[in-house]
This record gives C-alpha cells, sequence and structure tokens, in this order.
C-alpha cells in the first residue's frame, strides 16, 4: 500500500521551514517522523545521558509538530530522543511532550520505546558470544562493560513497528537507527523493502538531500516498486545528483548500509526526476541477514581542566613550540615535587592555535602567526586532581620564560579564573553488535515498550 | 603545481560515525573527475592522512563525478587526543595536496 511519510528537519532542535510544514501536512501524510539525535557531537550527551539541544528549542519545535500531529491525525514519531536515545533522555521529551499536550489541550496516547541497556545483560551476551566487534573496535571485557556509564542499543524499524502497533498518536523512541523510524510504515504495509530502507536514508537528514538543505521539510512517497522524494520549501528542489550524492554523507561506504536483520544495497539504484523538484528511484534491494543490533556505549576516561593563554609578543608566537616544550618539561618536575604525580598519574597537552591545533600531527603546513593561542588541557582520574594541577600550572603558564636572563614575560589570560574545570571527559567504548533472537518472535526482547495516556479537556 | 582544490568544486570530510572519517572530493566535472581519478593515488592519501594504505577504501563515483575515501578516525571521537569532533578539518589536507 502507498505510504507518505512526512519528515520535517533532519533533527528535532534545528529548525524547519514553517510553510513547508503546514504544506507537507496539507500533502495528507500517512505519518510524521522526525530523528532526535546522532553521535555526531562526541560522547558527551551518551556519556551523560543528557540532550545536547536546549530544551526550550526541542519545546518550541515539538510544540509545532505536536500542532501538526492533530491536524493531520497521524502518528508521529521521533528516533533517538534527546540526542543520545537514553532512557533519561527518552523521559525528558516525554515530560516536555506532557507539557504540551497540556499548553494545547491534546489528548494523546504516547509510545514510549526504551533502547538503554543493563549492563550486566550486555556482560553476559559478550561472555555467551553474542556480542561481536565491527571494525575497528575498541578492545573490552565484562569488566569495561560494567563500568560503562549508559549503553544503548540501536533499535530497527521491527521495534518501532511494536510501537505504532499500540495504536499511539506519538511514538517517543530511545536511541534507533536514524532510518527506522522512516522505513517502519512502509515496510509495515508492504511496500518495497529495498525502498523504503534507501528512502528512509534519503530523508533522513530532511532537505540536505533537496538544493536547500536548511528549509528542512520533505516528503517521500513509498510505494511496491520504489520511492519518490520532493522538499516542501518551495525555494529547493530535489535532483537525481542532490539525492543520490546524500548517499555519501557521513557514510562509510555510499552503496550498502547495515540495518538490524539486514543491509542495504543501493548499486542498482535509478535515479530519475519526474519533473523540476521530484525525483523517483527504484533498483535499491534489500538482503536479509542475521538479526543484530548495533550497540553504543560511553565511559568516563577521566576528569579535565583546561586553561588558555595567548602568545602575542612576536618572538614568543614564533617559537610557541619550543616555550611549550620547554614549559611541560619544567611542569611535569613541578607537579612531582609538590603533588607526587608522574607524568603517567596524569595527562597534560598543550595545543597551538594558529600552530596546528586542528591537525595536530598530519598539520603539514607552517606560517608565521600574529598570535598564537595556548590550550592547555589536563587529564586525570578524580576532577580534584585535575583542578589541582590546573591551580599549579597557573603562574607558569602566564609567566614562563624562554630565557634565564630575560624580564619576566606575561601572557594574555582571556578569563578570570584562568581554569575551567570540565567535569568528565567521556570516551565512545563499544562499536559492537549484539545478536538477538529472530523479532517474528519477540521484536522487543531488547527493549522496552510503555504507554502512557495523557488527557486534557479542549481548551476554549 | 595546481592543488586539488583548484581543479574540483569542493572537498568534504565528516566523521562516519565515532570510529571513521569519509571524505568526498566533488569533481565538478567529467575531466575533472577522470583527472583526479587518474593523478590522485590512494597510496598519497594514505600518506597525508599517515594511514596503513590496507584500511582505506575508495569509490570512485562515475555518475556523481565523486571520488570518496573512507578511513577509520586517526582518533576516536571526542577522546582525550580528539583535536577535531567532526572530522571536518581533515578535508584540508587534501584540498591542499598537490595534484601532480
Amino acid at each position: 500500500m502507498p505510504t507518505r511519510v512526512l519528515v520535517p528537519s533532519g533533527v528535532l532542535g534545528l529548525g524547519f521551514d514553517r510553510e513547508a510544514l503546514a504544506r507537507g501536512v496539507a500533502a495528507k501524510p500517512d505519518i510524521i517522523a522526525i530523528d532526535g539525535g546522532s553521535t555526531d557531537s562526541g560522547p558527551f550527551s551518551l556519556g551523560a545521558g543528557e540532550s545536547k539541544y536546549s530544551r526550550a528549542a526541542t519545546k518550541s519545535e515539538w510544540r509545532q509538530l505536536m500542532r501538526a500531529r492533530a491536524e493531520a491525525g497521524v502518528p508521529l514519531v521521533i528516533g533517538t530522543a534527546g540526542t543520545c536515545g537514553t532512557d533519561a533522555t527518552v523521559d525528558w521529551m516525554v515530560a516536555i511532550t506532557r507539557e504540551l499536550a497540556e499548553e494545547l489541550g491534546q489528548t494523546v496516547k504516547i509510545a514510549k520505546l526504551y533502547s538503554s541497556q543493563p549492563k550486566e545483560r550486555i556482560a553476559s551476551a559478550l561472555r555467551e558470544g553474542r556480542v561481536m566487534p565491527l571494525e575497528p573496535a575498541p578492545a573490552i571485557d565484562a569488566g569495561k562493560v560494567l563500568e560503562m556509564t549508559n549503553i544503548v542499543a540501536l533499535a530497527g524499524a521491527e521495534q518501532v513497528q511494536a510501537a505504532l502497533a499500540t495504536g499511539a498518536d506519538i511514538v517517543i523512541c530511545g536511541r534507533t537507527t536514524d532510518t527506522a523510524t522512516i522505513a517502519a510504515l512502509p515496510l509495515l504495509r508492504g511496500d518495497h523493502a529495498g525502498g523504503a530502507w534507501h528512502g528512509a536514508k534519503i530523508a533522513e537528514c530532511g532537505a540536505l538531500c533537496s538544493t536547500n538543505p536548511t528549509s528542512g521539510v520533505i516528503l517521500v512517497d513509498f510505494d511496491e516498486t520504489g520511492f519518490t522524494v520532493e522538499p516542501m520549501a518551495k525555494s529547493a528542489r530535489c535532483t537525481p545528483h542532490s539525492v543520490s550524492a546524500h548517499m555519501l554523507y557521513e557514510n562509510v561506504d555510499p552503496f550498502v548500509l547495515y540495518e538490524p536483520g539486514g543491509r542495504l544495497d543501493v548499486r542498482g539504484a535509478v535515479y530519475r526526476a519526474l519533473d523540476e523538484r521530484r525525483v523517483r528511484v527504484e533498483g535499491s534491494e534489500w538482503i536479509p541477514g542475521p538479526y543484530t543490533v548495533k550497540l553504543e556505549g560511553a565511559r568516563v576516561a577521566g576528569y579535565q581542566t583546561t586553561i588558555m593563554a595567548v602568545l602575542r609578543n612576536t618572538h614568543y608566537a614564533t617559537h610557541a613550540r619550543e616555550w611549550v616544550a620547554k614549559l611541560t618539561t619544567f611542569l611535569e618536575g613541578e607537579i612531582d615535587s609538590r603533588m607526587g604525580l608522574k607524568p603517567g598519574d596524569y595527562h597534560m597537552d598543550f595545543r597551538l592555535i594558529g600552530v596546528d591545533s586542528a591537525l595536530g600531527a598530519l598539520e603539514n603546513r607552517q606560517g608565521t602567526p600574529v598570535e598564537v593561542g595556548v590550550l592547555g588541557v589536563v587529564t586525570a582520574p578524580t576532577q580534584e586532581t585535575a583542578a589541582e594541577i590546573g591551580k599549579l600550572i597557573n603562574p607558569f603558564v602566564l609567566h614562563y620564560p624562554l630565557t634565564e636572563d630575560e624580564e619576566l614575560p606575561t601572557f594574555a589570560f582571556p578569563y578570570s579564573p584562568a581554569t575551567t574545570d570540565r567535569g568528565e571527559l567521556f570516551e565512545f567504548a563499544l562499536n559492537h553488535i549484539l545478536a538477538l533472537d529472530d523479532p517474528a518472535d519477540d521484536p522487543l526482547a531488547a527493549f522496552r515498550l510503555e504507554l502512557e495516556e495523557v488527557g486534557h479537556a479542549e481548551l476554549v | 603545481m595546481p592543488s586539488l582544490s583548484e581543479k574540483v568544486l569542493k572537498v568534504r570530510s565528516k566523521n562516519a560515525g565515532p570510529f571513521w572519517v569519509t571524505i568526498d572530493i566533488f569533481c565538478g566535472s567529467k575531466p575533472a573527475f577522470e583527472e583526479v581519478c587518474a593523478k590522485l593515488k590512494t597510496e598519497r592519501v594514505a600518506e597525508l592522512y599517515k594511514a596503513p594504505l590496507e584500511t582505506l577504501k575508495r569509490f570512485d563515483i562515475a555518475d556523481l563525478n565523486v571520488v570518496k575515501f573512507s578511513l577509520p578516525r586517526p582518533v576516536v571521537q571526542g577522546s582525550r587526543e580528539d583535536r577535531d569532533m567532526h572530522g571536518a578539518g581533515w578535508a584540508v589536507l587534501l584540498e591542499e595536496a598537490e595534484l601532480a
């Protein structure tokens, strides 16, 4: 059965064109699906279980989407709620939804799909050989798994379908694959499987597959032979090039995409312009495989304190690397004699902004900078130790001279206090998959589904 | 000798998950694509990124006039050694590379 999916934006919190959304709603979609997260900003969100986007931005956009849902009378689904899709961020999104239901006077049935994994479950699965590494994967053992602060499994279409089957108005998912929330309904209704996953991949970043990426809103029609994609903003167009080029984006392999239960192969896909704005795609193939779900996990790798100084004096700016080398040796001695810590007990790194701070050892250009920013990063097993090292090195980062016989220099500190305690340094600790039984028997084996009804009288 | 950026439309790099980086060279035209395919050796790219040659994946995509490389990130995204959270800065190494 043909299925029309409205994708308002690549991610909730990034904004979209309101007129385009209205046009999408008027096109009578069967479902509205949006992504709520990504690992793209780094491990902090998953490590801490917090959203990267502000609550205010999330709420104001979700308000528009809840209104759009009420008008369209179809389910609204969000994948990877709150950036990382932990249970805590699903609940954060549910709390926002409850507030909005009250403010908008809506009565809604909410399905909550939880993806967080108890650490003991993953440790047992590892012992049983059901957790397998992808390439390249950090080395893990049961002990390391138990140390992680959060582990999530990426739900696929089957889990989203189970949530939709409850008849919920709004489905708030924990971690899902980027594509699962879009592919779920077309697959459920028997549309072409290769087309469903391929169309979902094309639409998951919203209007990024069009000529006007910031307009957000995309409409995808799925059917028994493929899919058709159309941007909803008047200023945007989808072309065979803009659509097919999207397979390159953030993908290791532009032709193959692994999902729970198989892989999508688009080598045979044909992209055809239907008119100036719409592109038709057929020929993509879905190849079923073992049912595995990807795991993501984060652990605390230490605590950090930073310090920043700017070298504007030409002599120091041009000798910044030499200065940092001498300073580091001197500071290691001071930290040893005053705190009893050897270099292996902590990590101290000075990055030269204006020299090679972005590329580090890969930098192959040299120039004469006007000034050099020196960003000192201290990582230690506790915040107290990192902060203490930061305070200890502070006066030397301010005054350390290149030579002994010169007047004491003073560099520019941009703020007071000069040190900043950054809290935990989280790191991604899993690049693995978890083997599950056939989801036809129990799609929710590693996931949890809960229902909640929020009722409010219509506001008059 | 001209740099790659003078020959092509755009070079883009981005994370492909926390463990990989992918670099897309949008050549912009068939002649530019053919020149890049012929002159840009995978060995040279491995050298620029100080990565073992066998870890690089290369895709010469004629339909898009795109040459794409994927490689394991030099350091895992967000780890203590990481200097570029989104991996977008690595594109410059190819932009500035000379196309011999």
